[in-house]
């Protein structure tokens, strides 16, 4: 089922007289197609939980309208909608046992849609076989792991076949492997079950690994939605590069002139299509290509080996953080004891932004 | 490990005295007390031992409808203090404007001394030759003749002790209870309402369980608390609760050592047992039940 966001807005009025109304989510346009894992990322107080409680019906929106297919479902409540949601700390009913818990949305199937106890077991037990938990089913929420819990409340959101599926930062009370492995568990629920699903984060990594679209937003307005390679590769703004990617871009004050990218003194690349005058440059870390002639002139910091590459920290006087991190392959040729490093600038990981409006220059190499 | 456990132990020490002082050894004091016979304060001496003294109080008129009253305030008022304040809890949480305000009003007979309650129950029920009580004035819009519920029929006299008992425990349950349902956590209700749960299955099957713990403590201090009413009678009743027919088994145990009648300690001692072995099986009932009903997270 496809799920419409129409200019979708939430105003939180002011908690004291004459403070200032906050918006949590502004004018939030979007049809997440059917079937498909959709990732709202951004820092918190982005507005991405809101939108997610505006979704499920649990926070009813200042303006705009939702869509579940062609239903309008703006007015309807969260008991209605048939939206399975998780929440970050799982939300289990602590005195019932993972069983109940899971049968617990079929007990309020009223009308033609009661079920027998047999088949809301048959149907609980589906579920928990879904996310591999069927060995539980008579223990209790607090007898069970973090990731065991994070699983019985999925299959709590899926054993009433939800229209659309809903989770809140599903992952970030797991350990990091845990984490890892439950979420390439989420993506093959997902794509077994087949049912839409929106999934919220603040963990660039996690939402670019798994959706097939990513939101990125920020304080309330959405600056990018797309795919998330193409995201990372294009990112429309330096808010959206800056926060995608690990380790993150590296940014530079820099300046064109005459047809050359400068960072300080040093000449990095030839372009066109801009005009001269001050730029912010962001480099991907994997931009960087140690070279005996290289352009990029740093002072050398320290060699971090990470096994399947290395890490080579450095400073540079135009660079605006504390230090560049560049990843380049183990072999590459580098001499730790030497006090500057030259780099080569890969010309598709340097991105140009615009100092005033930080939205991004497009440029030929 | 050792030299933990010393230390342990010394810490526990004045608590331990002051226990030993005045609760164990008169324990076991009033124990040995019951199955003396004739025991005498003054002289500290005693006829024989057995369990005469039982016998006589289980056969003293007084003492069964000081029983009978204890236990008819008891069955009456613990569901009922109970489950009203539950309801008064639920709807405090529920409401938000002047929330604070009803908290407070809940809140006054808790604080307000039982002497100063039991007069204004005076004023609201007693009939003198001069006006009938604002009860009955209010009976009287309902056509219906009025009633001496101070000095009146038996039914009238344990209806207002009823009225009075359930009135004064309310607001400590209000207390324990409202503060037991904020601490539910919202993402419980969240979830229930997205699985498309009612409202009451939701009070039934969430709220319920969840705050069991808080109603398991207000019902086994109330039953304890109720078994051991007295002051509350006295304040309604006056002194002689045993005219009155209004007598509660701690007001026996008080009226046989020191009463008009006063000075059978052997008596008193017997029947405080007798209400020490009741209030102990109940609680006991009340732990056995609690097994399968009470939920601790």
């Amino acid at each position: 089922m496809k799920v419409v966001l129409q200019n979708l807005t939430k105003v939180f009025p002011a908690r004291k007289k004459g403070g200032a109304d906050t918006v949590a989510v502004d004018d939030f346009t979007y049809e997440i197609p059917d079937g498909k894992l959709i990732g709202l990322l951004g820092p918190s107080g982005c507005g991405k939980s809101t939108t997610l409680y505006m979704i499920s019906g649990l926070q009813a929106p200042t303006r705009g309208r939702i869509f579940f297919g062609d239903q309008d479902v703006t007015q309807l409540p969260a008991e209605e909608r048939g939206v399975g949601l998780v929440f970050q700390n799982y939300a289990l009913y602590p005195h019932l046992t993972v069983l109940q818990n899971i049968c617990f949305p079929l007990e309020n199937l009223k009308g033609k849609d009661k079920l027998s106890k047999a088949e809301m077991h048959r149907r609980a037990q589906e579920a928990a076989a879904l996310v591999q938990i069927d060995g539980l089913l008579e223990r209790k929420p607090s007898e069970l792991s973090g990731g065991q819990q994070q699983r019985v409340a999925i299959a709590r959101a899926l054993v009433k076949t939800p229209r659309v599926l809903l989770l809140d930062e599903p992952l970030s009370n797991l350990d990091a492997r845990l984490r890892l492995q439950t979420r390439e568990e989420i993506r093959r629920i997902q794509k077994q079950t087949g049912i839409t699903t929106v999934f919220v984060t603040h963990d660039q990594e996690e939402a670019m690994s798994i959706s097939d679209c990513i939101v990125v937003m920020k304080a309330g307005r959405v600056h990018q939605i797309g795919k998330p390679q193409q995201v990372y590769d294009d990112p429309v703004d330096l808010f959206v590069a800056k926060f995608l990617g690990t380790p993150p871009i590296n940014v530079f004050d820099g300046r064109v002139q005459g047809g050359k990218l400068l960072l300080g003194e040093d000449t990095v690349l030839e372009l066109s299509g801009v005009a001269d005058g001050k730029v912010i440059v962001g480099v991907r870390p994997e931009g960087f290509v140690p070279e005996e002639k290289g352009g990029l002139k740093c002072k050398l910091l320290n060699v971090e080996v990470m096994g399947r590459d290395v890490s080579v920290v450095s400073t540079h006087p135009a660079f605006q953080g504390a230090a560049i991190r560049a990843i380049v392959a183990s072999d590459a040729a580098i001499n730790r004891e030497a006090e500057t490093v030259r780099f080569r600038l890969k010309p598709n990981k340097v991105l140009l932004f615009d100092p005033e409006t930080e939205l991004r220059i497009p440029f030929r190499a | 490990m050792e030299q933990q456990n010393k230390k342990g132990w010394l810490y526990l020490l004045p608590a331990f005295l002051f226990l030993g002082a005045f609760l164990v050894y008169p324990l076991i004091d009033v124990f040995v007390y019951s199955f003396e016979e004739s025991f005498n304060f003054a002289s500290q001496t005693y006829t024989g031992v057995g369990t005469f003294n039982f016998s006589y109080v289980l056969h003293d008129p007084y003492f069964l409808q000081a029983l009978k009253n204890t236990c008819i305030l008891v069955l009456i008022t613990v569901p009922l203090s109970t489950g009203l304040a539950l309801l008064i809890s639920v709807a405090l949480s529920s409401v938000q404007k002047l929330r604070e305000l009803f908290q407070t009003i809940f809140f006054l007979p808790y604080v307000t001394n039982t002497l100063a309650v039991g007069l204004v129950f005076m004023i609201l029920f007693k009939k003198t030759p001069y006006s009938d009580g604002l009860m009955n004035l209010l009976l009287g819009v309902f056509g219906i003749a009025p009633v001496d519920f101070i000095d009146g029929p038996y039914w009238a006299k344990m209806f207002v002790l009823c009225f009075y008992t359930v009135w004064i425990v309310m607001p400590f349950k209000i207390l324990i209870l409202t503060s037991a349902l904020a601490s539910v956590s919202q993402t419980y209700y969240n979830a229930a309402k997205v699985d498309g749960t009612g409202k009451w299955r939701i009070f039934t099957k969430i709220t319920l369980p969840m705050i069991s713990p808080s109603i398991f403590y207000l019902v086994v201090t109330g039953f304890i608390g109720a078994f051991k009413a007295y002051s509350d009678a006295v304040a309604l009743f006056g002194v002689n609760l045993n005219n009155a027919q209004m007598n509660t088994i701690v007001g026996y145990v008080y009226d046989m050592l020191y009463g008009n009648s006063g000075g059978y300690p052997s008596y008193a001692s017997a029947a405080a047992i007798l209400l020490f072995s009741i209030v102990l099986t109940i609680t006991c009932i009340n732990l056995l039940v609690s097994k399968k009903h009470v939920h601790y997270v």
